[in-house]
């Protein structure tokens, strides 16, 4: 009896005790529920945002731009898209099947909207054809009790009216690639688009705009429950560019065939006009996706569509340099505007022969009669006595050896050599058969189109240091632009020469003259050999242009302004291996020029 | 022979009215409203409506009750009598299941029997207590001190926890030894023995897991370890945590959980119903239903303090302690203090294997305190 009572002693006690660390293990529980919903309550509810609210960047609409005119050169188009979703059809390959009785699909696009099935949660919507026209949507949804799980949706696809005319300018858009800077979240939103070259990638910042914000909860498997909250985004800035579409049109249609650049600026303002480089690509394809093939024939395209030559293409200026070496000699006082060389259609420098382009030689010329004639002699002497460092710093007043800084990728400089550079470049002295050369306008000297459109505006303005560029000039900035330091007076005679050039009988651009309204036009002709004429060629007779191989051709450039006496607009041509500036550029140039003065789109400006 | 607590006749003998006035009210008030609150939370779970859990838990709980007043009733002798048929009864059906379980599909624990599915584990949980209740009832203190009193119930429990294991449910075996530890405790086994226990299964595990198929050895891995199974045991840890935690002192509000409705909280009709209690009604409703569990645990121990017959306070304590783990285990697990086991939150997680064998063990425990005062001879008579 009594270990009974012992037995029942040790339960009670074990039991208390086992009673007490029941209730310490609940404590325990209330203590961790503390912790975890009071001290760490924050953190969690966070994470619970985390999980339930998923968010959604809204595509602003993209700036569209315009010319000066206010005519559309890239605008949004809508863009349709037929979608599936699977869970909202009982079969998705019998949707499929009538789908393609609609509309064909290749094997591939329907090898990649099965894979994007697979990888996608049911509720997902994919791709299955984009770009519809108005004709398909119409189809799809006269169709739709066959097509269940199909759906349209529209999107916005930049579109760029004027194509291939304008894609140099303009550039395009394209998806983001691994290598662009991600600086706004907008880049990560797939399919999103952003301007890969032109003015789309200078001006990208200020076209794109402001993404909006849609707030979504979302369930564990991703699927959209209710919209929390939309936050409007801001369209892209609309811009207004200075070129005039239906110049550039007339411009880039004058080249035809031909391969090169053109640069029309008003004089005064040096705002672009039309701003051409041919041939040139599709931008909308580009926008699209390039297929392989499309993207190799451009690529091998030994025309080179995808460089900008106006801009990238750096040549011999050939003799539309001369009026600078004109202007040199004159400043100099080497020459004085009466000064007569013979030509005799070669000089010797100690025993190395120069020799002028007409092998029978111009005979006695002045300064004005040499550029008319574009005689070589006379500058091979002009050059030989100024010397090369002078003439390069006249060039380099005129805007030569350096970049416009325009706004376009892959800008080049172009090169004006001098004593200094040479030494420096290859560590020998400058010789004056160089200095000759160079007064002709070849050897080491470089120049792009666009360079020589600036030059030319800066001859004939008056001498003001305008700039060229897409944007417009208002009029306290062009009351800004300065004079260079140069003799009105030597201008005059420059301007006499390129106006000779053309309505002189013998000028070498006699052939591309016109007279609209009394207004004429006036300019230099160049044309640039890529190859070395040897000795015995010359002996033998020279081979024609139009029989060489395409790429043996010379350059043929073309600087010119019209109205010749009070001139407003100013015009670079340059065509590769276009044969001779007086035959192949001049006239293109005159096509330009004449149409500027037949539309007229700027106000006259002066300084 | 003459039985000092024994008083009178009347006392040995009660009526179904004296019986059910003995009735803890508090008791079954207590089961009741964590009742409510499970189905209120299932109503939550299917969000906002009766089908297809709210509707059946009630159902169930119904039958439950009715289940537990008809064992409250029972006299207390009775199930001293039968507590070893009953064992071996249940013993029996272990195996049952154990073979059927290696023809059929990988772990069933179930028998089938068309209109209910009898899980024998769960019915072993009270077996065991029943029979350990008697056992140790009849044994005298030397007996329990002595070490050869212990082979008989180590291996009334070893047994049954050890077919439950290769079942494999790790957690109701783990639940059938832990109740048998607090049994040897309450009774007054030295403590030493329990550190040679411990030691002795840890020797014993490496040779047991020789014995073990490969699909057991991987559920136990799992177990012991969830990060093998990353976007399963872990995944629903961290989103129960999350959930808890984001549902703050007040709560997020009833049927406006986001976890639990937007589908990151896994199971939350049965294993995780208390994270997403916690997630709706804070810690508020988290503290709420501790409480009123302390409360009815609280009462399982009265009803053994005043129990005058030992083979009552042991299965009261038995009983009790075996609520206690389904409450403690459940609620640490979905906390993130221990590993996730497959143990519901009796009254409040939807299943009604569970609700069955808790309203059983709650009307034994409510006939343990009806029947407080009468004395439960050594042998089985009355």
């Amino acid at each position: 009896m009594n270990r009974d009572n012992d037995k029942g002693k040790v339960l009670l006690k074990r039991s208390l005790i086992m009673a007490c660390g029941m209730a310490f293990l609940l404590l325990c529980i209330i203590f961790r529920l503390y912790y975890l919903q009071v001290y760490q309550a924050d953190k969690f509810k966070m994470l619970a945002d985390e999980n339930r609210i998923s968010t959604r960047l809204l595509i602003p609409q993209r700036g569209i731009i315009y010319d000066r005119n206010g005519v559309v050169l890239a605008t949004n188009e809508q863009n349709f898209q037929a979608l599936i979703v699977a869970e909202q059809t009982a079969d998705v390959q019998q949707t499929l099947d009538s789908f393609k009785k609609i509309m064909p699909l290749e094997d591939f696009e329907e090898e990649r909207i099965k894979r994007d099935l697979k990888r996608n949660k049911s509720f997902v919507p994919i791709k299955v054809k984009d770009n519809l026209t108005w004709e398909e949507v119409s189809k799809i949804q006269l169709n739709a009790a066959e097509l269940p799980g199909i759906f349209i949706d529209e999107g916005l696809n930049r579109y760029y009216p004027y194509g291939e005319k304008m894609a140099q300018v303009l550039g395009y858009v394209a998806a983001v690639s691994d290598t662009d800077e991600k600086d706004d979240p907008l880049l990560e939103v797939p399919g999103f688009q952003i301007g890969k070259s032109g003015i789309e990638k200078f001006l990208e910042k200020r076209l794109r705009g402001k993404g909006g914000i849609l707030k979504m909860e979302v369930n564990a498997y991703g699927r959209v429950m209710k919209e929390i909250e939309e936050t409007e985004g801001v369209s892209g800035e609309n811009i207004t560019l200075t070129l005039d579409a239906r110049l550039q049109e007339k411009a880039f249609d004058a080249f035809g065939d031909e391969s090169g650049a053109a640069i029309l600026l008003d004089v005064h303002s040096g705002e672009i006009l039309a701003f051409v480089s041919t041939p040139a690509f599709d931008p909308n394809a580009f926008t699209r996706g390039l297929s392989h093939q499309e993207w190799n024939a451009l690529q091998t395209n030994e025309k080179k569509p995808l460089v900008n030559k106006a801009i990238q293409g750096q040549y011999s200026p050939g003799s539309v340099f001369k009026p600078l070496v004109a202007l040199a000699g004159l400043e100099s006082g080497a020459i004085k505007p009466d000064t007569r060389y013979f030509c005799a259609g070669k000089m010797l420098l100690g025993d190395h022969p120069f020799h002028c382009w007409k092998h029978a030689g111009h005979g006695y010329l002045n300064v004005v009669e040499a550029l008319m004639h574009s005689c070589d002699i006379y500058f091979y002497e002009t050059a030989q006595r100024v010397g090369i460092d002078k003439i390069a710093e006249m060039a380099r007043r005129f805007g030569l050896g350096e970049k416009v800084n325009i706004g376009l990728e892959h800008e080049k400089a172009g090169l004006i050599p001098d004593k200094e550079w040479k030494l420096k470049r290859f560590g020998e002295p400058w010789q004056v058969g160089e200095s000759l050369i160079s007064g002709i306008g070849q050897g080491y000297i470089l120049v792009t189109p666009l360079q020589l459109a600036t030059m030319t505006a800066r001859l004939v303005n008056g001498g003001y240091e305008v700039v060229p560029t897409f944007f417009p000039i208002d009029d306290r900035n062009l009351l800004k632009i300065k004079k260079i330091n140069v003799s009105d007076a030597f201008l005059d005679i420059v301007k006499q020469g390129m106006f000779d050039v053309v309505n002189q009988q013998h000028g070498t651009a006699w052939a591309s003259r016109f007279n609209y309204n009394g207004m004429k036009m006036a300019g230099k002709t160049g044309s640039v050999q890529v190859r070395r004429i040897s000795l015995k060629e010359r002996q033998s007779g020279i081979i024609k242009q139009k029989d060489l191989p395409w790429k043996y051709r010379d350059h043929a450039i073309f600087i010119g302004y019209a109205p010749a006496d009070n001139p407003k607009y100013a015009v670079a041509v340059l065509v590769e291996h276009g044969g001779g500036g007086s035959s192949v550029a001049a006239p293109i140039a005159s096509k330009i020029l004449y149409q500027s003065l037949v539309l007229d789109p700027i106000d006259y400006r002066k300084h | 022979m003459y039985k000092p607590y024994e008083t009178s006749f009347r006392a040995q003998r009660m009526s179904i009215k004296e019986k059910l006035m003995n009735i803890s009210f508090w008791y079954v008030f207590f089961i009741c409203l964590l009742a409510a609150i499970g189905v209120t939370m299932l109503y939550s779970a299917a969000n906002g409506s009766w089908s297809p859990w709210a509707i059946n838990q009630l159902m169930r709980f119904g039958v439950g009750l009715g289940v537990m007043i008809v064992f409250a009733l029972i006299d207390i002798r009775l199930f001293m009598r039968y507590a070893y048929v009953f064992y071996f009864f249940t013993l029996i059906l272990l195996f049952v299941v154990e073979v059927g379980g290696h023809v059929g599909m990988g772990a069933q624990r179930w028998i089938n029997f068309g209109f209910f599915k009898l899980q024998p584990s769960e019915l072993m949980k009270i077996a065991l207590v029943l029979a350990l209740a008697r056992y140790f009832h009849a044994s005298s203190l030397q007996s329990i001190e002595s070490v050869k009193g212990m082979v008989p119930p180590l291996l009334l429990a070893l047994v049954p926890a050890g077919l439950v294991i290769i079942q494999p449910d790790l957690g109701t075996g783990l639940m059938l030894i832990m109740t048998t530890t607090a049994i040897f405790f309450c009774v007054g086994v030295q403590i030493w023995k329990f550190a040679v226990l411990g030691i002795g299964a840890v020797i014993m595990a490496p040779i047991a897991w020789h014995f073990l198929h490969d699909y057991q050895k991987n559920r136990v891995l799992t177990f012991l370890n969830p990060e093998r199974d990353p976007l399963g045991a872990g995944y629903h840890i961290i989103q129960s945590k999350i959930a808890l935690g984001s549902g703050g002192v007040f709560g997020k509000g009833f049927l406006k959980g986001t976890q639990s409705h937007l589908n990151f909280l896994p199971e939350k009709h049965t294993d995780f119903i208390y994270t997403m209690l916690s997630e709706e009604f804070g810690m508020i409703g988290a503290v709420a239903v501790i409480l009123i569990n302390f409360c009815i645990i609280a009462y399982g121990y009265s009803f053994a303090f005043k129990s005058s017959s030992y083979f009552g306070k042991i299965l009261a304590i038995g009983l009790t302690t075996n609520y206690f783990l389904y409450v403690f285990i459940n609620t640490a697990m979905v906390l993130g203090l221990i590993p996730v086991v497959g143990i519901p939150l009796p009254l409040i997680s939807y299943g009604g294997t569970v609700m069955l064998s808790i309203m059983t063990s709650f009307g034994i425990l409510l006939s343990v305190h009806i029947n407080r005062n009468i004395s439960v001879g050594k042998e089985s008579s009355f």
